[in-house]
């Protein structure tokens, strides 16, 4: 190593050093106890997951908080309750724990459970309505499989049928067409960014729900964008529309997934049932996702099979993500899959935006007619289809 | 856990048949009918699941014996002199005096659930303090406690022994002698009555105070039984019930007694938070007599009602052995603790 290499390196390494011996200080004296003074401890404990059986209920839950904590009695529904808990004694910070309530639960009706700590602090799940939480098995498998088909395979697939008209339409409506997507996809980011909000709510607090979203946005909307560029650099399929369109039911893709976690894990806890006119309302509301998929392709010959990846690449993702919600549903991993599809919408906006400016600036190529009314008209459209499933 | 799917939520009970129903079809067997074996199976089991899990250490507080003590019987005789001492007086008539102190401690109140308990004498309910009509008490207290306290009798005495005005608060540190006739012949109670009134006496600074009657009421297997409750977590609202402080204590450990003997019940109501509290007795019935003012009881049921400060003596012979429930029939309490057993058995009392 050259003296100056070495010097570099001391100097690099010096304030690192200084701060693991601050660290010892810290851990080794009573320096934060003494800080802290009498202050109780701090118990702030999540729930992970409720599943019901029909023995009763399996209740994981995670110390969120800065301080040890001991759960000493359950209750049900007001009623203090038998119960066993794995590992027994304290539960270290970010520690889990499971616990086995064998309870005669009610099919379709409301139950509390509430955790009592040993300073008889409380914690409260809420079970709105109780049904039998679905264990990965073929039958639910296929239930699921089923609502992924009905509210993200077929819309899309349907939206696709509109292929061969906008090929007729002229430069005028393929302008309002590709705005309407531009329409559509904004309301999705609002809409996947809101629901990525709300989940990131119920994730633990140590897990900094905020940044891992923010996080995720980031990391989907620069991927795609690599992805993207690497796929017209191979020159593969038939150029920059077709690799739009790719990335645009991508994005769908990637969005579709976040719904259909979010449906799975609703209907793997009971929390809620889907009925006619949801389903109904998905319908509709994904078949202009379809829409917005073959718009950047209007002028470009398209193979059928490519049409159907582009549907599957587009749909699919809702029944992977049906599966993942209702089986192995975690808070933090619906945030993160939030994140990828807001993160995708946005970078599929911005691609198709570039699209349509071609030469010029952004704002001149959206200030005409029919541009705005098909911004307009998207939004429009993806508002009321919303009001049925909302 | 919190979980919404916000733009997508729908709660339709009726909606998922109709999805499901296409399951059903392919899978051969309806997906969303209920599993009728299973839910049996559960109820059967389910009588024996509800209660608080594990056993209270018994090493400061034991209810089983402060059911059936007063003037501080469960000490040794030694010990025992510290806090209680009787001289009789010209009139045949005694002077009873007691050492009590306040005193901030953590008690058991379920198993693993501690509560942060300001007490008389280190325990709640506080010692159960017993006259005879016309005996003068003295009660020497001093507050070792981390706040202003008080004790307020119910009972005749004049305004300047009476504990709850804002000079009668005795400050951490100091003491106050109270002194009276023992009167009327009942069933009262002492409690602290300094303010705010509903947190002195939600931190467990209650205790009964029986005046018996000069001509003493027949014999019988006596024991006190004060209903109370703990809010835990701050919200105005009970997380434990119990009669004596500990949830479910006498389903583990029931209450032995003699059959064909009287048993006589007094009993105390000072939950707070809760307007009302009550007492049922399961296979029998017992008399009441309210507030102990006579020398008999006047009514005949199972279940009593009393309101905060309300108490009654309670008297019943056990007809046949075996084990009987008692418990408030509000269901809610008797689950969250308020719930018990008596051991009904021949022969004289094996306790």
């Amino acid at each position: 190593m050259q003296p100056e290499t070495r010097k570099r390196w001391l100097i690099g390494m010096l304030p690192l050093a200084l701060l693991g011996g601050l660290v010892a200080l810290i851990l080794r004296t009573g320096l934060a106890d003494s800080i802290r003074g009498e202050a109780p401890p701090l118990e702030v404990l999540s729930f992970q997951r409720v599943e019901l059986t029909p023995a009763g209920f399996v209740v994981e839950v995670l110390n969120d908080g800065p301080d040890p904590l001991r759960i000493a009695q359950v209750q049900v529904d007001e009623a203090y309750w038998a119960f066993t808990i794995k590992p027994a004694g304290e539960l270290g910070r970010l520690g889990r724990a499971r616990l086995d309530i064998p309870y005669p639960w009610v099919k379709a009706e409301a139950h509390a459970i509430r955790l009592v700590t040993s300073t008889g602090i409380t914690f409260d799940h809420e079970i709105p309505v109780a049904m039998t939480t679905p264990q990965p098995g073929w039958r639910f498998a296929g239930l699921f499989a089923l609502i992924g088909l009905y509210v993200g395979v077929i819309p899309v697939a349907l939206g696709l049928l509109w292929y061969p008209l906008v090929g007729r339409l002229g430069p005028r409506a393929l302008g309002f067409l590709l705005a309407l997507t531009i329409g559509l996809l904004l309301f999705l980011l609002v809409d996947v960014t809101h629901e990525g909000l709300e989940a990131v709510k119920s994730m633990p607090a140590a897990f900094q729900g905020l940044a891992l979203f923010a996080f995720g946005i980031g990391a989907a909307y620069l991927g795609i964008e690599a992805f993207g560029a690497w796929l017209a650099k191979r020159q593969v399929g038939a150029g920059a529309a077709w690799v739009t369109a790719l990335l645009v039911a991508i994005g769908i893709g990637l969005h579709n997934l976040g719904e259909g976690l979010a449906i799975g894990a609703a209907l793997g806890l009971g929390e809620v049932a889907m009925g006619k006119l949801l389903i109904l309302g998905f319908t509709l509301h994904n078949t202009t996702e379809g829409l917005a998929i073959v718009a950047p392709i209007a002028k470009t010959p398209t193979s059928l099979a490519r049409l159907l990846l582009l549907g599957l690449v587009g749909g699919l993702p809702t029944i992977a993500g049906a599966w993942l919600g209702g089986f192995v549903y975690s808070p933090t991993l619906s945030v993160l899959f939030l994140a990828l599809g807001a993160g995708a919408i946005a970078q599929v906006i911005v691609q198709i935006a570039k699209g349509m400016a071609a030469d010029r600036p952004l704002a001149d190529s959206l200030r005409t007619g029919p541009v705005m009314a098909g911004l307009f008209v998207g939004f429009v459209l993806m508002y009321t289809t919303g009001i049925l499933i909302q | 856990m919190k979980m919404s799917i916000s733009r997508r939520s729908l709660l339709q009970l009726a909606g998922l048949g109709s999805l499901a129903t296409g399951v059903g079809a392919l899978t051969g067997r309806p997906a969303a009918t209920p599993e009728p074996a299973a839910n049996a199976a559960m109820g059967h089991h389910a009588g024996h699941a509800m209660g608080a899990v594990g056993r209270v250490s018994t090493e400061t507080f034991d209810p089983m014996s402060f059911l059936r003590a007063w003037n501080f019987s469960d000490l040794p005789e030694q010990e025992r002199a510290r806090f209680y001492r009787e001289t009789p007086q010209p009139d045949g008539s005694l002077l009873r005096e007691y050492e009590l102190f306040a005193v901030d401690r953590e008690i058991e109140i379920a198993p693993g659930i501690f509560f942060p308990a300001w007490t008389y004498n280190g325990q709640v309910p506080g010692p159960s303090l017993r006259a005879t009509e016309g005996d003068r008490v003295r009660v020497n207290f001093v507050n070792q406690g981390s706040h202003p306290h008080t004790m307020h009798f119910h009972g005749w005495h004049s305004p300047d022994m009476d504990g709850s005005m804002p000079e009668h608060q005795v400050a951490p540190g100091e003491r106050f002698v109270y002194e009276f006739d023992a009167e009327p012949f009942g069933l009262h109670l002492y409690h602290c009555h300094a303010v705010p009134l509903k947190r002195h006496i939600h931190k467990g600074l209650y205790g009964a105070f029986i005046v018996d009657p000069k001509t003493p009421r027949p014999p019988a297997d006596e024991m006190v039984m004060i209903m109370n409750g703990f809010d835990t977590n701050f919200d105005a609202d009970n997380e434990v019930y119990a009669v004596n402080s500990v949830a479910h204590f006498h389903m583990a450990d029931p209450i032995a007694v003699s059959l064909g003997q009287v048993v006589r019940i007094y009993l105390v109501n000072l939950t707070e938070f809760d307007l009302i509290n009550s007492f049922h007795l399961h296979g029998m019935f017992f008399q009441v007599n309210r507030t102990g003012t006579s020398l008999e009881g006047r009514e005949l049921t199972d279940t009593l009602m009393l309101c905060q400060g309300e108490r009654a003596i309670l008297e019943m012979t056990f007809r046949y052995p075996g084990l009987f429930m008692f418990h408030a029939h509000q269901s809610e309490f008797a689950e969250l603790g308020w719930m018990g057993l008596f051991k009904a058995g021949e022969g004289p009392l094996a306790t």
